[in-house]
């Protein structure tokens, strides 16, 4: 991941006043990099500007200011013929997947073969190692209409591949899809950037897209990036409330529901505290709840436990009830940080 | 009916259905590049000329607000310079093609308009120009609707084919006004109105079928 594939700078998009609505600042002064073979993930709500951001990689919206770089190659300066090439070394693919329905499967993988003027010997080696990379070479000659939405999608990544692009753009390509769907299009296309080094960027309002897939994450709110890092880091350390929002499910730690009603603040409510746990790293899979019992002599009631994998690194959180006596000197809480668990005291439950 | 009655009906058949086949053929070549210009020019459009568009506009409503009739009359002078004469057939296909262009270019149009603007960034995303995109793309998409729309050209032609016998085009028409109608001769009438019930089935039927086999949207079972 050291060369820099896309490169956004300062890029602003003001659609001026007209008759109806006042100016509208689709994109504020966005700074984006994405590496060479990285999947960056931008997340955020329907009119953050996502979108727009994503247009403006090929070109397909232009910017008031500032730059996209795609491999070296400034895109706001091309037109013409100079933008077409460039263009075709820029995968695409869309919510609603965009096929012609008047064309096969193949017939569709074909198309952007067609438009570069290959000729058609050559389009049916690659079509066929296409429709093979994707899992559809029993589909062939199918129409879309004959085909399932997932398969669809196969069959857009499959086009969007086929002028071997450096660099595939995902429009909500899986939006429009149910769960297990989504799952198996993520694993394709986290397969399509490992075996074939794809630089990835994708907008979603998915976490589990983000979750799944990227290595890094940005999160846009009102034109502009207000937060990006590490997918991992993002999602266990939100800074702002919208990445909360978006991602804080993910990292799990929602009080439940009947121990919400049951917290006070006041210690004479009840001689039990609640506790929230969250560990990252290789040590979320320590036995450290049984190392708090055997070495503290501390009994632990779990309520709620989650341990997952962001970002390709574990990470768990715990909600768990001890006697209050057992806080009282703060040698547990002292015994959890020293093993990189950071502890939350959430009340005493009534 | 008369051997020679019989006779007639096929001549003026095979005239009709020349008068249809030859505008209708010329009215697709001029209606239809028309009909994709109309449909992509446009603000913002692959082709944007927006006042070409305006003013193409203007010309096609024009033609189309005009009744036939008065057309085939109005336009003999032009209809002279072309054919050479501006009586029978072949100079009744002046003003049918005249007449059938801006149609089939309204028809094309609305066919191109409904193709989802999807197809059309995606096809942008992958480096089409705007010529690929409508040969490849556009058109390829809205044959069915085209097909449709072609057929009921095919059927208006037809209608005004009949109306051109005022300035001596021949064909069914004619036949049913100076047989059936000014010889009161109502079995001619009767046979015209068959045939021409008969031919605008055909006309339609096939013109279904042939939609149907170019629409690949429906999942067939």
């Amino acid at each position: 991941m050291s060369a820099e594939m896309i490169r956004v700078e300062n890029l602003s998009r003001l659609y001026p006043a007209t008759r109806k609505s006042a100016e509208v600042a689709a994109l504020k002064q966005v700074d984006i990099a994405v590496g060479a073979g990285e999947i960056y993930g931008v997340i955020g709500r329907s009119g953050a500007g996502k979108s727009t951001l994503l247009r403006m990689i090929n070109a397909l919206e232009r910017p008031t200011s500032g730059r996209v770089i795609v491999d070296g190659v400034d895109m706001s300066r091309l037109d013409g013929k100079a933008l077409r090439a460039e263009r075709r070394k820029i995968g695409m693919i869309f919510q609603h997947f965009n096929l012609l329905s008047s064309r096969t499967a193949y017939r569709n993988i074909a198309l952007p073969l067609e438009f570069a003027g290959v000729d058609s010997a050559a389009i049916e080696s690659r079509v066929q190692n296409l429709l093979d990379l994707v899992g559809l070479s029993d589909k062939r000659d199918r129409y879309p209409a004959e085909l399932s939405g997932g398969q669809k999608q196969r069959v857009g990544i499959a086009r969007a591949l086929a002028s071997e692009p450096k660099v595939l753009l995902s429009d909500e390509a899986t939006s429009a899809l149910d769960p297990e769907t989504t799952r198996s299009i993520l694993s394709l296309l986290a397969e399509i950037n490992r075996r074939l080094g794809v630089t990835i960027l994708l907008i979603t309002h998915e976490m589990e897209v983000i979750k799944e897939i990227c290595h890094r994450v940005g999160v846009m709110e009102e034109g502009a990036l207000i937060e990006e890092g590490d997918v991992h880091e993002v999602v266990t350390r939100p800074k702002t409330t919208t990445a909360r929002s978006f991602l804080g499910a993910l990292a799990g730690g929602e009080i439940p529901a009947g121990l919400a009603a049951r917290l006070r603040p006041d210690s004479d409510s009840g001689n039990e505290i609640a506790l929230r746990l969250r560990f990252s790293g290789p040590r979320a899979t320590e036995p450290i709840l049984s190392r708090l019992t055997s070495e503290m002599g501390i009994e632990v009631a779990v309520l709620q436990a989650q341990v997952d994998e962001i970002g390709g690194r574990p990470f768990g959180t715990m909600i768990i009830v001890v006697s209050s006596a057992a806080l009282a000197d703060g040698l547990a809480e002292a015994f959890l940080a020293n093993h990189g668990v950071s502890t939350e005291r959430l009340g005493h439950v009534a | 009916m008369s051997p020679e009655i019989v006779r007639l009906i096929i001549g003026a058949l095979l005239d009709t259905l020349r008068m249809v086949a030859f505008s209708g053929a010329l009215a697709t070549a001029i209606g239809a590049p028309l009909g994709v210009f109309l449909a992509t020019s446009r603000a913002g459009e692959l082709f944007a000329a927006p006042k070409w568009n305006g003013l193409l506009g203007l010309v096609v409503n024009a033609t189309r607000s005009t009744p036939f009739i008065i057309l085939v009359v109005a336009i003999i002078p032009f209809t002279r310079m072309i054919v050479g004469t501006a009586i029978g057939t072949n100079a009744a296909i002046v003003p049918l093609t005249i007449a059938a262009a801006p149609f089939i270019a309204r028809v094309v149009e609305a066919a191109i308009r409904e193709v989802d603007a999807g197809l059309i960034e995606a096809s942008i995303a992958m480096g089409a120009t705007p010529l690929q995109i409508v040969r490849k793309v556009l058109l390829h998409e809205a044959l069915p609707a085209i097909t449709l729309g072609l057929t009921l050209t095919a059927v208006s032609l037809l209608a005004n084919s009949a109306m051109v016998g005022v300035v001596g085009g021949g064909g069914l028409g004619d036949l049913a006004i100076r047989y059936g109608y000014q010889r009161f001769m109502p079995d001619v009438m009767a046979s015209v109105v068959l045939v021409l019930i008969v031919l605008v089935q055909a006309i339609q039927s096939l013109g279904e079928a042939l939609a149907r086999r170019v629409n690949k949207r429906a999942r067939r079972g």
